[in-house]
Formats: C-alpha cells, structure tokens, sequence
C-alpha cells in the first residue's frame, strides 16, 4: 500500500508516517501549505508554521521519504478563515479546526491521494477506525485524553476506507515513546494549541479581517434593560464571563449573540441551561439515527458527551438533553455517539431554554 | 541520514542549477583544499589568492567584452541584479527611477519595488502573451528622471527571449545605462556586453556549470554604482566581503567552458527538447506549450496539460526519477503563483498547470525521449 502522510511537523503525525513505513508501506510525507497572511507572511504560531514545515522535512528525511509543500492557502483561506470570520460576523462560535478537516485535509487533500499515486491518507489523528456490525466504523481514541473522533465527525464510512489514523490506537506517551526510538526530533515538542492562521489574539485578527464587525451594541440583561456597551460583537462566546467589562457582583455569563442588532445578552449562570437545540448539516458515518433514539452528544471539544434524544426535524436534527446542558455555543458541532463510536454530527443553530 | 528515493534521476531542472563542469571542478580544487588565502592580506598565502582572482577576473572580463575592473564579483546573480538596479539609481545619493517589465526575476523587481519606497521612481511596462516587451514603450516609459533601465535578456521560466538589443538601440544616445539579468540567457546564447548592447550584465556561476554562491556583474567603463552590501571595501568598495576564492575561480572555468561548449550544447539540448516535443505531443495530444511560435531558449520548454496541475504532476514525475519544476516556487518548496505567467495573461487555473523542463550541458539527445515517456507514463495515472 502506498500512505500520503499529512505531516504537520507535530509528533503524532511524524510517528504516523513511521509507523506506516514500519508496516512496510510506501510513504510519501506532504505539509499543507495552509496560510498566508496578506501582508505574505507566514504564521509563526500555532499548528501550522513555517518552522512545522521544517519539522515534516527533517522528519521526512530522517524517515527517508519523499516530502513535498503542497498549497491548499487558497481553499484554506475561502473555506476556513473567510467561514470563521463570517461565522463571528454571525454571532456563533465556529470550529475552524473541524472546518479544516472537513473541507481541506478529508476535502481537497483526500482528493489528491488517488492523483498523487497513493492508496490512503494518513494523519496523527487521536481516533480509530474498525469494523463495527458488518460496516467500518469512526470510534474514540483508545487514550481518552486525547481523542480527537469529534473533529472527525463529518467522516464517512466511505472516507474511512481511504484513511488511517495509526496513533490512534495508542497513548500519548506511547507516541512520544515512538517517537524518541525513532530518534525524531519532535518527541518533545509541545502540543499545539492557537489557531494555526492567528498569531496572539484572535479578535483584533477579526477585526483586521473584517471591520465592519466593530460595530458598537449594547449589552443586555434577561428583561432587555441595557446593561452595558461594547465595541464590536466578535469575540463573545456563549458561557463567557470575562471580558464582559461589568462591575463585580453577581457573576454574569454571555447567554445569547444577535448580530443583526448587534447586541450582547447577558445573565447568571442558570440562563446559560439549555434543554434542547437544533443541529443542521448532519452528516452519518454509516446509517442515520432512528427517530428519539438514545444517544451521547458532545456540544465542544473540551467536554463530555451527554446522554441525549435524536429526533429529526426539517433539514436539521434536534437534540434534546436528557439533563438541561450548560454553554451550547450556535457555530460549534455537536456530535453523536453509541458508547465509543461516532454515529454523526452537525453544527449547532439554535437552542432551546427549559 | 538516507537521502530519499533511490531511482535513476532524469534532471531537467537545469534552470534551477545544473551540475559543476569537470573544468570547474578542478579549476577550483586547489582552493579547496593547500590555498586557503584572504585576497586581502599581504603575504605569499594571500597573494596566490589575489592572483587567482584577478586572473578569473580577466577571463570573465575578456568573455563578456568588459575591462577587469568593471567585473564586480558578488555573492549570487540575486545580488549582482540588486547591485545593478540598486547601485545606479542610488548613486551619488540620487533617488532615480528606474523602469523594467512585469515578468523580470524578483531579484529585480523586489528590488525596484524597495526603491520604490525610498523615493526612486518605477515604471514597470506590461509585456505581450508570449511574455515579450515591445522596445519602443521601454524607450517610451524613460524620461529624465531615469536611472536606469533594466530588461532581461531572457525569461527564466519560460525561455522567452526580450529583444534587449533592440532596447539599448532605441535608448542610444538618451544617456540611461541598461541593464540586463542575462543568468539563463548565458546558458546558450552569446551575451557579452556587446552582443546584447547593454551597460551592466548579470550572471550567476552555478547556471553555467560553476558552484552555486557566485554572481557577476559586468559594466562597461563609467558606470558609478553605490553599493549594496558595505564593510573592508573590496571589489572597489562596490562589494565587501571576503571573497569566495574557490567560487570566482570555479565560475571563471565554468564561464569559459560553457562558451567553448556552447554550439555542442545548443545542438544536444536541442535534439532533446525537439525529440521531447514531438514525442509529448505524440502521446498526449492536448498538451499545450505555453509559447510556441515565439523567440525561446533552445533548454527551455514550458507547457500544461489541460485539467492536470502543475504540483501534482510533479510529485508523480519525482516518484518515477523525473526531477523538474514549475518554474516559480517559495522557499517551503511549495509552487508559488506565477507573477509572470499572470503578466502573460494566463488564466489562474492554466498557470497552476505550468511545468518547466529545462535541459542542460550534460543532457543527452535521448533524454527528450525518455522524459516524454515518463511524462506520459504519469499522465497516463491521472486519465
């Protein structure tokens, strides 16, 4: 088998690329040439920086693969910066990095594995792919701590039969094990964490990008009194509390973000509580969901999936919380999952209050 | 460390760099290894240094028709093409302008646009499809407050050819020295100051067959230039650095080689490209070369096949031993977007599918046939 590795510099995807060459696969390394920023500049922060391109490289070298800089800057830039700028503009709170995935890396570039004379894709994910009830299933990472199967969601069975995730299957520690035996310079290195199109903060690049979103509203409480001002709507996140610019007393969370009025509703933690909400653009790994089907849905990264209700509605699914959930941010995904497995996932349009 | 792919390379990416001629390679052994002297210094170990520099000197000079104190050596045709545009629009601590084409290397563009920003005033003057100035609105786009003219004698990643005497013929007279980037040009055409009628030529050793590392710039007599990089003064104080001993003596022989050699290489590198032409356009019919019909370098030959990228045809092309370009890449390796190509008027989306073959000193006649084998081995992958 001939793997294209997506080496992003990272350690996991420089022990991906090893440990399909140590199955005895042909590899061939590529580092997306993500992002430039319009003063031609390349990022020098986050997970996709000119020096990561120079860790693929010398990875790819050591490995003794072929490596080459492919540019998808275009697609990135129209299909992932220009949607979380938008997204912002909208009042959400979008997941570029699920973007990324969807439209370049399992887009464009799972496109390109055929052309380029491979037979699949490979990439450091944390996740796994298994045969499942006679189909190929996307499951959780077997370190939990890692797992990475949200970001995944919008993979189909399809897709995976094209896609390996070799590190998968093992721990962080073990990868960093992997990769201190193989002698890669990257066993070290520290995980990425900005975005990777960013450098410092990301709401002074919102507004470099799109000035029309520092118009000026006002912050409201629950009965619509205004409460304060701000300075543009791009940044607040539903279930934030700092950066609110409130006097101290009781503490006060971001519970709504209307961008056709521009305005910020504020309210105590127990606003944040939402019952249900709508996702759209739901995609299933394999079949969909059977009507009030039992689920687990994780609504952000950093969270735990939930036990939850599926119920389709007119193109969009809505999910109903078994318990009221806190912090359900319109613009991120929402994913399903049967105990360890990926059933689907979409984006978060609306909520529903108790 | 392993060093990737271990299949038969088929190089044809001589325009990027070809490999050092034996004449240069030896030439400059010696100081690579006993002689180790600064030209600068006084003693014995200097003073063989100082004589093997200026004796490359006067080759070089005798090659391109110029006296040996109007051969600046430099660190790379880059700087030679910075020394040139740079060092006579800033001399005398003028701010003069300076007027040049859209599809010049960025060593002169980039250049021109910094000056730009000092206060140096820019014309850059369109080209036509096939990427070809027209001499008569270079001439027009001079006026007095222009330093200098800079025009290169031939593209780097098409080939096609400017017609730069006809420049410095119709600028006769108005007093505006002309440059000329003449680095790809060199490989097969006489370019001495003479055969292309221009004031300063750059060159660049390691396009010849010399080592990488190595510019020239060549200027008839009274040309004032104010320098670019500053420090002990050497070269006149128009270039500081300690020379690259080993490099000016290895660019010297390779100049000289790549002159006597010059007719052998036109008719070889010929014989490839026409074989590689005919045989490509044999097996896939719909290719299209980007300036056929037009005035080009016999190494040259840049075309696309329609709904194949540039990037991905490469990649399969390195996997089966073809080693080749784009012609314009950034320093990742990733292609970059064309700024020639878009001055062409080539579409986005046909550019992206551009590829360069560039033949070169040691290609055989057969190699035109077995690259347009591979090609169509790699096409044939993708359909």
């Amino acid at each position: 088998m001939k793997a294209l590795v997506a080496m992003s510099g990272g350690v996991d995807s420089s022990v991906a690329a090893a440990l399909m060459l140590e199955a005895g696969h042909e590899v061939i390394g590529v580092t997306l040439k993500q992002w430039v920023a319009p003063d031609g500049s390349l990022p020098t922060a986050g997970c996709c920086t000119v020096a990561d391109a120079e860790d693929a490289r010398k990875v790819a070298a050591r490995l003794g693969i072929p490596h080459y800089v492919l540019d998808h800057s275009a697609e990135f830039t129209a299909e992932v910066v220009d949607r979380f700028v938008a997204g912002y503009a909208a009042g959400l709170t979008p997941n570029p990095c699920i973007e990324c995935n969807r439209r370049v890396r399992f887009g464009a570039l799972l496109g390109r594995v055929e052309p380029l004379g491979c037979d699949v894709l490979v990439t450091g994910h944390y996740a796994r792919i298994a045969m499942r009830h006679g189909r190929r299933a996307l499951l959780q990472a077997a370190d939990p701590t890692k797992d990475q199967s949200y970001v995944l969601h919008m993979l189909s069975a399809a897709d995976l039969a094209r896609v390996r995730f070799p590190v998968g299957e093992l721990t962080k520690a073990e990868v960093r094990d992997h990769a201190a035996r193989l002698g890669l310079g990257t066993a070290a290195k520290p995980d990425s964490q900005d975005l990777c199109f960013v450098a410092g903060d990301y709401r002074a690049f919102l507004r470099s990008r799109l000035p029309e979103i520092r118009r000026p509203g006002a912050v409201v409480d629950a009965s619509g009194a205004v409460v304060g001002h701000h300075d543009g709507i791009a940044g607040f996140t539903v279930g934030q509390r700092r950066g609110l610019g409130m006097a101290a007393g009781e503490p006060r969370y971001v519970v709504a973000v209307d961008s056709a009025t521009a305005t910020v509703r504020v309210g105590s933690r127990s606003d944040l509580a939402v019952a249900a909400c709508t996702v759209a653009g739901v995609r299933f790994v394999n079949e969909a969901a059977a009507a009030g089907e039992p689920v687990a849905v994780k609504v952000r990264y950093r969270s735990r999936p939930v036990p939850a209700r599926l119920f389709p509605v007119a193109d969009a699914w809505r999910v109903v919380f078994d318990a009221a959930q806190e912090a359900v941010a319109p613009g991120q995904a929402a994913v399903f999952y049967r105990d360890d497995e990926v059933l689907g996932g979409g984006t978060i349009t609306a909520t529903e209050a108790p | 460390m392993p060093l990737g792919i271990l299949v038969p390379v088929l190089y044809l990416d001589h325009a990027a760099t070809t490999p050092l001629r034996p004449e240069a390679a030896a030439a400059m052994a010696p100081f690579l290894g006993g002689e180790f002297g600064n030209p600068s210094g006084m003693h014995a170990v200097a003073r063989r240094a100082k004589n093997a520099i200026e004796d490359a000197r006067d080759r070089v000079a005798g090659v391109l028709g110029a006296r040996a104190l109007d051969v600046v050596f430099t660190g790379a045709g880059t700087e030679s093409d910075n020394l040139a545009v740079a060092g006579v629009a800033l001399a005398e601590g003028r701010r003069g302008g300076v007027v040049t084409t859209a599809t010049e290397h960025e060593a002169v563009l980039a250049t021109a646009r910094h000056l730009e920003r000092l206060g140096c005033p820019l014309t850059v003057v369109p080209v036509d499809g096939h990427g070809v100035v027209d001499p008569a609105r270079v001439a027009a786009a001079v006026d007095a407050g222009t330093a200098v003219v800079s025009v290169m004698a031939a593209n780097n990643e098409t080939g096609a050819v400017q017609p730069v005497a006809a420049i410095a013929a119709a600028l006769a007279g108005r007093g505006v020295p002309v440059h000329s980037d003449a680095v790809q040009a060199a490989v097969s055409r006489p370019c001495s100051l003479d055969d292309l009628g221009v004031d300063l030529l750059t060159l660049s050793a390691h396009k010849l067959g010399g080592p990488q590392g190595v510019g020239i710039l060549a200027m008839r007599p009274g040309i004032t230039l104010a320098p670019v990089i500053h420090g002990g003064g050497q070269e006149l104080g128009r270039r500081s650095g300690t020379h690259n001993v080993a490099g000016i003596v290895g660019a010297a022989a390779a100049l000289e080689a790549a002159v006597t050699d010059r007719k052998r290489l036109i008719d070889d590198v010929g014989a490839a490209r026409h074989r590689f032409e005919v045989d490509l356009t044999r097996a896939v019919p719909d290719v299209v070369f980007t300036i056929a019909g037009a005035d080009r370098l016999v190494q040259h030959s840049h075309w696309r096949i329609p709904g194949i990228d540039a990037e991905t045809l490469l990649v399969r092309l390195d996997g089966i031993g073809l080693a080749a370009s784009a012609g314009s890449a950034c320093h990742s390796g990733a292609i970059a977007a064309s700024h020639v190509l878009a001055a062409m008027g080539l579409a986005p989306a046909d550019a992206a599918g551009c590829v360069r073959f560039t033949f070169g000193w040691d290609t055989r006649p057969e190699d035109g046939t077995t690259a347009a084998g591979l090609v169509a081995a790699a096409v044939g992958g993708l359909r």
